[in-house]
């Protein structure tokens, strides 16, 4: 029926049709070129690598780029470190989080408009990198994990959505359990929090995203090689290609093979990919919460 | 969906079993007294987030004071010198300013010319693929770019663009001609920077415009075909009014970012040769500030942009109240 109000069978419609599909196909395969084109890439030997400008199968599927980094202490280190750091910040980062976003969500709280106004002030305006920096500093965590999870350790912009969310449930059951003497903290912990998974299993994933990713902490905080994450390794490994500086801080440096460069990238992607299927169920749902105004 | 900006006690009085004797304080400060005490526990989930925001966003909003002090490390905030505005002054009469000024334009101007659109045009052409299967697939993979690390994305510009051995600098070399270095010619950094950009943030920016799409009235689509409208007539004169509001809001959002060029993004591309037209303020502040250790000249120019970008996006949020939208605020 819709198919013949709509006209979709008229000759230029189908025609749309059909460059459509062929459209999309491409934009898919273009979405994962780059990816799939590293990850085909670190299965070659270093021969067909140099050998083959271009392939999308090897022809001897060869494991020695992982074989040589997951024996390589400083990447094996990087990468522990960055499971940790990812870890620990993302319980930091939802328990400060819930934390903070259940109080200000009891609308006759006092003080709470305060508050929450001066939150709503970080979003607009920040003191800035170099400030940020010195506080950093001065309280002695340069070249500490904690510089790279405490400074980020509350987005205020899901802090709002959380309290948001907060703010919407039924406030009847709430009611209820404090008519049988339930006190605030059993009520968070018994009724409001098991009501609220679904969001905050959404938002730990995309802190857990947030924290892998991040290169910009650990490029500010960590003078020290050997407390490098993952993506500072990634950084030097692949990105710095500017080898008369690496060589003028090291002389004895020496541009890694290609197929480690793949490898590393492979590693450095891969939990984000895993982690991908689940966040995917439900941040369409978070964009359009957090589009909601509090 | 507003909430109350007044204080307004409980409709319900709670049975409060707390009872507190405060017999000096007029009542309406004893009711306040009263329901502090009876929420004291969330004061204290309260506590640990209000000092974060007092230590990581507060402290650091006034340690800006060194924008105007010739900030010495060894002397602190206290005991450096007082300069006013000269470390402004300074930034003003360098010509670093208009460079800076001008590579950061040029940048969210190509961003608002080709990316924007780009994404409206690909949330259009998503809405109209009848195919549900292929166009489920294509969705889940085009999101999958904005969840890698910049790094990642640097990494994987650095392979493909490649002196000689990357598959896209023979690819465009070949098409072109030319034997260009792509990673280090100034004059390609914008268009690298740009289609870094596509790759991992257009597919992203669908999703808003597609729930927009999706609210859509379909009786129109209807009336329009009675009318004799095809298929392209009724994305032109149905589909693109309908979703101008969005449209609009999202132009305004971007405009009052447009001082803000992703710092990692833009440092990771940065390399010796193309820093002439790689430098923009975010990359700046550290290069002088961190490397550098200019810190307060540093902090002038990072306090200068975040005021622009205050103004910016109150203007931003005035101008999409003034098109009968909400604001965001």
């Amino acid at each position: 029926m819709a198919r013949e109000v709509f006209r979709y069978n008229t000759r230029a419609g189908r025609a749309f049709d059909v460059a459509n599909v062929i459209f999309l196909t491409i934009v898919g395969l273009v979405a994962l070129a780059p990816f799939l084109f590293v990850l085909v890439r670190s299965f070659a030997s270093e021969a067909e690598l140099t050998a083959r400008p271009f392939f999308l199968w090897p022809d001897h599927f060869d494991l020695s780029a992982y074989t040589v980094i997951f024996t390589t202490p400083s990447f094996t280190r990087a990468v522990i470190t960055t499971v940790l750091v990812t870890a620990v910040g993302t319980v930091i980062q939802l328990l400060l989080t819930v934390t903070m976003a259940y109080p200000l969500a009891k609308r006759d709280l006092p003080g709470r408009n305060i508050i929450l106004s001066l939150v709503v002030v970080t979003l607009v305006f920040s003191g800035g990198m170099i400030p940020t920096f010195l506080i950093v500093r001065n309280l002695g965590l340069l070249n500490t994990y904690w510089a790279l999870i405490l400074p980020l350790a509350i987005n205020p912009f899901s802090l709002i959505i959380v309290k948001n969310f907060f703010q919407n449930l039924p406030a009847e059951l709430e009611e209820s359990a404090k008519v049988d003497g339930a006190s605030e903290l059993v009520v968070l912990w018994r009724i409001v929090l098991p009501l609220s998974k679904p969001i905050l299993a959404t938002f730990a994933l995309f802190y857990a995203v947030g924290i892998w990713n991040d290169f910009m902490s650990p490029l500010l905080y960590l003078n020290d090689t050997s407390m490098w994450t993952l993506q500072m390794f990634l950084q030097q490994v692949t990105a710095a290609t500017d080898l008369t500086t690496a060589q003028q801080v090291d002389p004895n440096y020496i541009p890694p093979s290609q197929g480690i460069k793949y490898a590393v990238i492979v590693i450095a992607t891969i939990p984000v990919l895993i982690f991908y299927p689940f966040l995917q169920k439900h941040f369409a749902k978070g964009m359009l919460i957090g589009a909601v105004k509090g | 969906m507003s909430s109350t900006l007044t204080e307004t006690s409980p409709a319900v009085p709670a049975p409060a079993p707390v009872t507190v004797r405060v017999p000096s304080l007029p009542p309406r400060k004893r009711r306040l007294w009263a329901r502090m005490l009876r929420y004291r526990w969330l004061y204290l989930l309260l506590a640990p987030g209000v000092v974060y925001f007092a230590i990581f966003k507060y402290a650091p909003m006034y340690g800006a004071i060194i924008a105007f002090e010739d900030y010495v490390p060894f002397l602190g905030m206290s005991g450096s010198r007082w300069v006013g505005l000269a470390q402004f002054q300074r930034f003003f009469n360098d010509p670093d300013f208009f460079r800076l000024l001008g590579n950061t334009l040029i940048l969210a101007g190509l961003s608002l010319v080709i990316a924007f659109p780009l994404t409206i045009i690909m949330a259009l052409i998503l809405n109209e693929m009848r195919l549900m299967v292929l166009k489920r697939t294509v969705q889940t993979l085009i999101y999958i770019p904005h969840f890698l690390a910049w790094t990642v994305v640097a990494s994987l510009t650095y392979l493909l663009f490649a002196q000689g051995a990357g598959p896209l600098t023979h690819l465009l070399n070949a098409m072109l001609g030319t034997h260009i270095d792509f990673l280090s010619d100034p004059a390609w950094f914008r268009p690298i920077i740009v289609l870094q950009d596509i790759w991992k943030n257009t597919g992203w920016g669908t999703i808003i415009f597609l729930a927009a799409l999706a609210s859509v009235d379909q009786e129109q689509y209807e009336a329009a075909v009675i009318d004799g409208a095809g298929r392209f007539q009724r994305v032109w004169h149905v589909t693109l009014p309908a979703i101008r509001p969005t449209i609009i809001i999202m132009l305004i959002l971007q405009m009052g970012q447009i001082l803000n060029t992703g710092f990692e993004q833009i440092y990771l591309m940065t390399n010796s040769l193309n820093r002439q037209v790689a430098d923009v303020f975010d990359t700046y502040v550290y290069f002088v500030g961190i490397t550098q250790g200019a810190y307060s000249y540093a902090t002038a120019v990072g306090l200068f942009k975040a005021v622009v970008g205050v103004v910016l996006i109150l203007g931003a949020n005035w101008l999409s109240k003034r098109f009968n939208q909400d604001g965001i605020f």
